[in-house]
Order: structure tokens, then sequence, then C-alpha cells
């Protein structure tokens, strides 16, 4: 069989390959060089990344650099470095990416511990763009602080994809290596058992990266034995509270969650994460967040002995388990004469969660501000209007009995409700908005549908519901003989 | 060029048609059919024509342990398989009977392999269904990339040049690189008999210049392909399994 040429082009400055020219050496790392290219037609910065292969090299370079190979070009969105062209093997291996300016986190450390508050937006920042990556099918199995840059515009890029895990492409790292590949300190314990196709593997590396920035301390160590790895899959670490005293309990309750040992426990998507890092005050407090001391020595036995939780589960697959756990947004009128439209959107709700038990609920009301007086907080009997829509949505929530770590409530405040919703909807990534349909023809003559321009211009699935009554009305009905009067 | 795959055709004509009329609506611009063309369906006549005009017009077709038993009775199969042989084997005309038995047991083109069953032993009629299975194939050609069907399951194997083996059951409609860094076995699902729960037909479709192959369904009538078995008096198991794609 004919076999192509192998001339092997030489990368150095000045170097043309597939119309890209070689720049400058910017960085050479154990398993790849980077270099700046420019190519004629494209106009945003670019680097390209080559794999090093050389005889006596880690075979670990070639895979890392196939998994790139694949991976890269499938995916899009702002969270990942764009990929403009990739070379084979069989004559020089590259792959082609936009340069993202910056640095990458791993330049903080000198700085650690940050502030909470730093620490929380970076966080959420992060969790975004896993969720989006998730959402793609892909998990990064590498997130560290190395592998995360910024985007000018604040967006969280994710780099370095040689360990990740695509779920609808062969996994190349599925048997190459005894022993699970990655950075040890960061590693989730499912890692260990062969697991590589679930997405919380990378909450437990964001909620080490998170405890690290806020303690100074890496919550396992930074042993890179197997044996002292593999102590996370009985141990817990010391909770961060024990070392720093004003530890936020918000903050020990999301870090601790993200390290518990078994996924299930962990939060069930980055979207969902990331809406906690959004909403703080909301964050549900259990036992976690007050913890001053790691776990007794009798659970640490059990665990370490009774390992049937932490045996590796069937695969899964990626998006059932995004799909199983979506945040459900309910827009809610808290206003007089709104009760039957309520019930109505209450009895949808209840379906929706029916059937998915990992669901989030966001109740939401919006405190419409007058567009030119200067609104008060406090009404006529100089109540806080506030704190009482907070208090009407809980009390709408209450018959649906949901465990308070699913459901939160928010007033927004606004001119333009449905602006309001929508933006909402954006920043906290809903994945599906219940909103009932204003019924009072005069009012809606003169505020317009807030439900019809939600349901038309919202990214995310939208129900619009309709009290019983009205909806019986709205559909024609075949006549029977006992219909007819 | 665009290739189309086909295997385990096993005389579904409703099931063939449809993946026919897939593959050229994706600009398949060339036919190569992996093997079992006879056996287990209703439509042995039409769709050993229907092989042969597309050989006609430039198509690469390989040889079944079904297309064989035809020719050589001798050919052990299970009692359902033995009875649609016999049945299919006064079907065929003398003409078709000789084209199934002079078809090769293997062809090569560029750095591909196709052959019905695997590249170690072709003519022992072995199945993959394992990583090692695979790993034997793999080693026995040198050719890039394999294709064959024979076992009705698809799956995507790949052996890196450590001779490291990878497994992977694709996903339907994403295509998936033949990196160039390692050797590649692509077990094709089976048009006409599918057994991986799923009754719609398979095929695959490759791209040579990209190296992209992708795995497709196509759901197709299910129901006459079934009755025609019924009808034509073939064991009734045969019929169910097309519905439960079993």
């Amino acid at each position: 069989m004919a076999k192509p040429a192998r001339t092997k082009p030489s990368i150095e400055p000045g170097a043309v390959l597939d119309g890209f020219t070689v720049g400058e050496l910017v960085h050479r790392g154990g398993m790849a060089t980077l270099w700046t290219v420019t190519h004629p037609g494209i106009t945003v910065p670019l680097l390209m990344k080559v794999p090093r292969i050389a005889e006596g090299e880690d075979p670990a370079a070639i895979v890392s650099f196939e998994m790139e190979q694949m991976i890269l070009p499938r995916l899009a969105g702002p969270h990942v470095p764009g990929c403009f062209g990739s070379g084979d093997f069989e004559r020089q291996p590259y792959v082609v990416i936009e340069r993202i300016p910056g640095k990458t986190l791993y330049h903080r450390l000198g700085d650690l511990p940050i502030p909470y508050e730093e620490a929380r937006v970076i966080a959420g920042k992060i969790a975004t763009a896993l969720a989006d990556l998730h959402r793609q099918n892909v998990i990064h199995h590498d997130i560290k602080p190395s592998s995360i840059m910024f985007r000018e515009s604040g967006e969280a890029v994710l780099i370095d994809f040689g360990l990740s895990h695509h779920n609808q492409l062969p996994d190349l790292l599925q048997e190459e290596f005894r022993l699970p590949f990655g950075t040890a300190p960061y590693m989730a314990p499912e890692r260990l058992l062969g697991v590589r196709d679930d997405p919380r593997s990378d909450l437990f590396s964001l909620g080490v990266l998170l405890y690290f920035f806020t303690t100074g301390e890496r919550p396992f160590g930074e042993s890179e034995t197997l044996r002292g790895m593999r102590r996370r899959l009985w141990r817990d670490p010391q909770p961060p509270r024990k070392l720093r005293g004003d530890y936020p309990p918000w903050l020990q309750e999301i870090v601790l969650r993200c390290l518990e040992i078994e996924p299930v426990w962990r939060h069930p998507t980055a979207s969902q994460l990331a809406f906690e890092l959004a909403h703080p005050e909301q964050v549900k407090l259990t036992a976690r967040s007050e913890r001053t001391q790691r776990d007794p020595i009798s659970t640490v036995l059990r665990r370490r002995f009774n390992r049937g939780l932490t045996q590796p589960k069937p695969k899964s697959d990626v998006a059932v388990q995004l799909a199983s756990g979506p945040i459900v947004v309910v827009a809610l009128d808290t206003e007089e004469g709104s009760g039957p439209l309520n019930e109505s959107l209450r009895m949808t709700a209840a379906q929706l969660l029916a059937t998915l038990p990992s669901a989030r609920l966001a109740c939401l009301n919006v405190l419409k501000l007058g567009r030119i007086t200067i609104d008060r907080t406090l009404d006529e009997e100089g109540n806080n209007k506030h704190i009482d829509r907070l208090v009407a949505l809980r009390h709408w929530a209450s018959p649906l009995e949901l465990d308070e770590s699913r459901l939160t409530v928010h007033v927004l405040e606004a001119i333009d409700a449905a602006s309001a919703i929508l933006e909402f909807t954006k920043v906290n990534h809903v994945d599906h908005i219940v909103i009932g349909a204003r019924q009072n023809s005069m009012m809606r003559s003169l505020l317009g549908s807030v439900s019809a321009r939600v349901a038309a211009e919202a990214a995310c699935t939208v129900t619009v519901v309709r009290p019983p009554r009205v909806a019986a009305a709205s559909v024609p009905r075949v006549q029977t003989g006992s219909d007819r009067v | 060029m665009r290739l189309a795959i086909f295997a385990d055709i096993h005389a579904n004509r409703q099931a063939f048609s449809a993946c026919l009329e897939a593959a050229r609506s994706r600009g398949a611009e060339r036919m190569i059919c992996l093997g079992d063309y006879v056996g287990y369906g209703a439509d042995p006549e039409w769709t050993v024509e229907t092989v042969m005009a597309l050989v006609d017009d430039g198509a690469m077709a390989v040889r079944g342990n079904h297309d064989n038993a035809i020719g050589t009775p001798s050919e052990s199969m299970n009692a359902a398989a033995q009875a649609a042989i016999e049945w299919s084997r006064g079907r065929l005309s003398a003409p078709q009977r000789r084209f199934l038995a002079e078809l090769p047991l293997t062809l090569q083109e560029d750095d591909r392999l196709y052959v019905h069953s695997e590249a170690s032993h072709p003519a022992r009629w072995r199945y993959v269904q394992s990583a090692s299975d695979a790993a034997d194939s793999i080693e026995a050609t040198d050719a890039r990339v394999t294709f064959c069907g024979h076992i009705h399951l698809p799956a995507l194997y790949s052996m890196s040049s450590a001779a490291k083996i990878t497994s992977f059951i694709p996903t339907s409609d994403v295509p998936v690189q033949l990196l160039g860094g390692r050797r590649w076995l692509a077990v094709i699902g089976s048009v006409g008999q599918p057994r991986d729960g799923d009754p719609a037909a398979a095929f695959a479709m490759l791209d040579t210049v990209s190296r992209e192959i992708t795995y497709c369904r196509v759901p197709y009538d299910v129901e006459t392909a079934a009755s025609r078995i019924r009808a034509n008096g073939l064991p009734h198991w045969l019929a169910e399994r097309l519905l439960i794609g079993k």
C-alpha cells in the first residue's frame, strides 16, 4: 500500500505550513510547544500548538494531541479558543487556535488567598464556561488554574483539551494508561476508579480550585502518588472554616458540596453551581456550611472499607444527565386576582419537577418601577414591597414541598417586566421558563403581553400557561349527542 | 470522494432502498457493499440484482457467509438462517448465484480494506465482538482503515502507534475523524437486520478527503419487510426480530 512521503516540515520562525507562517516560540511545555502564527485570511491572533513526539517522549503527548485534534474543531462559543486548522501525524501534527491575550489563573497563585468576593466571581465565570462546555458534550477533566484564561470582555476561556472526554467521539485515553492521567491535586475521586464520563468530575476540580483560592491551601495536598491520591475516595478535606474563621457559610456550603466524594451529592450541573455562585444569599445552608471538623474516623473507615458507594457506575450520557437537572423559572404575578392563573402555574411546575428530580426552581416576580417617578420601596402603610413579594413567592411555592436547596425566590425591580425576565434568564442560563398569559384584556392592551414577548425572545423553552377554564373554551370541541342541549 | 458503505443487507428490499436513497441524498459518489446480500429477508433476487447493477456502475462488493452458503451448502448456520438460505437458493437465477460465488472475500483500495467478517481470517467468518478481536483484525492488515460488518452491531475501534486499542459505539450522524496517527476498524451496522435494539436500517458514509466517517440510521417500512417474510413462509422469528431490531 502506498504511504504518503514523510517529508517532515520543520517548525521554525518564518516556516510556512498549510498557509500558516510561523512566528516566535512563546512556550515550551512538557507535552507541546506553542508558536505564534499568522494567516493571510485570518485576523484574530493565532497560536500553533505542536506536540512533542520525539523518540523517548511521553506517549501521553501523542494521545493528548489526538484528543485535542478531534475535540477542538467541534467546540464553539466564547468559553473556548477558536480552532483554525490542524495537521496529522503523517506530515506534521499541529493545531492552530485563537490566541487568548493575557495570562492564565496560574499567575494568581502568588496572591492566594484572594478575597471571597473575587473568588466567587471567578468561580462563577468558570462554572458558566463549564456549563457551556458540558452542553457541547465535552468534559474537560483538567480544570486547574493553568487551564483557565479570561477574555477582555470577562468570560472565562477553558484551554488544554488533551485529557478531555467527548461523549459522542471515541475516548482515546480510555485504555491508554494504567494510571488515571491528569493533575493530581484537582482530580475527582471517581477518576481514580476509571470513570471518564461524568461531567460532575469538573465540578469537583472547580471545588478544589475555589478551596485553594480562598484558603491558600489545596484540600487534598499535592501528593502525586496513586496511594496519596486514593485517600480522597474516603477522606474528606479540612472544612475551610477550620483554616479561616471568617469563612462565609454559603461559600463553605458551595465548596464542600463540589468536593463531595460521590458525584451525586455535588451540584447536578455546572449551570446550577453557577446559579448558586450568582446568588450567594440564597444558598441553602446545610450542616456542611457550619462544619469545623472533618468527618469522624468511623465515617471515614466505613467509606474506606465499604466501597459499594464509590464503585464505578455504568456509562452515563452527558446530555441526558444535563437534561435531568435544568434550571426552571416560574414568572409569577402576585397582584390580586391572579389566583387561578397562579394555581395553573403551580400545577405545571409540579408536573415538570416530578419528572426532573435534579431540576431547580427559581420563582420570579417583577416589581415594576415607574418611568418618571422616584419609586420608594415602602408602600403607603410603610411595608417593604420587596420583602412582601418574596414572602408571597415562598407562599406560592410551599405546596410544591421542594427541598430548600432546589428553590430560590427573586424579586426583580424593573421598568419593563419582559426585559427583566429575559435578562434574568440569560444571565442565569435558565433552561425553561413557565409563565402565565395575562387574561385581563384591558391590561394586556395597555401593557402588551409579557408572556408573548418572553416566548418570542427567550433562547430557552417557554411554556405559556392559562387557567383551565379559559383554555377549555379556546379549544374547539367535537360535538357529541350529550353536548347538544 | 464520498463513499457509502452497506453491510448485511440480507434481502431486505425496503431497508436497502431507504439506505440507497439516504446515501445518494448525502452525496454518495461510490457504493461499497460488505456482503451478506441474501439470507433472512424475502427479496433476494431484487437485492442481488441491485448489487450487480451497482457493481456495473463502479461499486465494490465482497462476499459474505450467507452469499457463500448459497453455493456451499455445508456452511454451518442456525435452523432459521439455514431455512432462509435453502429458500433463497431456489429463488436466485444461475447468473445471480454465479455472481455471489465469484465475489472476492476482501478488496483493497488506497489505504482501505473491505471485508465481510474481519481481516485476520476472512474465510472463517469470525465476529468482532471485543477489542482483542479488533486487534487481531487490525494487526493482520497493512490497511489504515478496515471496514467490515457481519456482527450487525455498529462499532469503531482504533489502535494507537503503541498498539493500544480503543473501542467506541458510534453516535448516529456525528462524524468521527479517522486520525492519521492510528489504525482503525469500522464495524458497520446492518442494513437489513439491525440487532442493536434500534430497528432503523444502518449504513455509513466516509469522506476520503476529510477522513470522517459518519454512522447513519434510516427508518424504513419495517412492517412491509416483515410481512413479506411471513407471506413467503420463512420462519416468523425472522419477521419479528426486524420489528424490535434484535
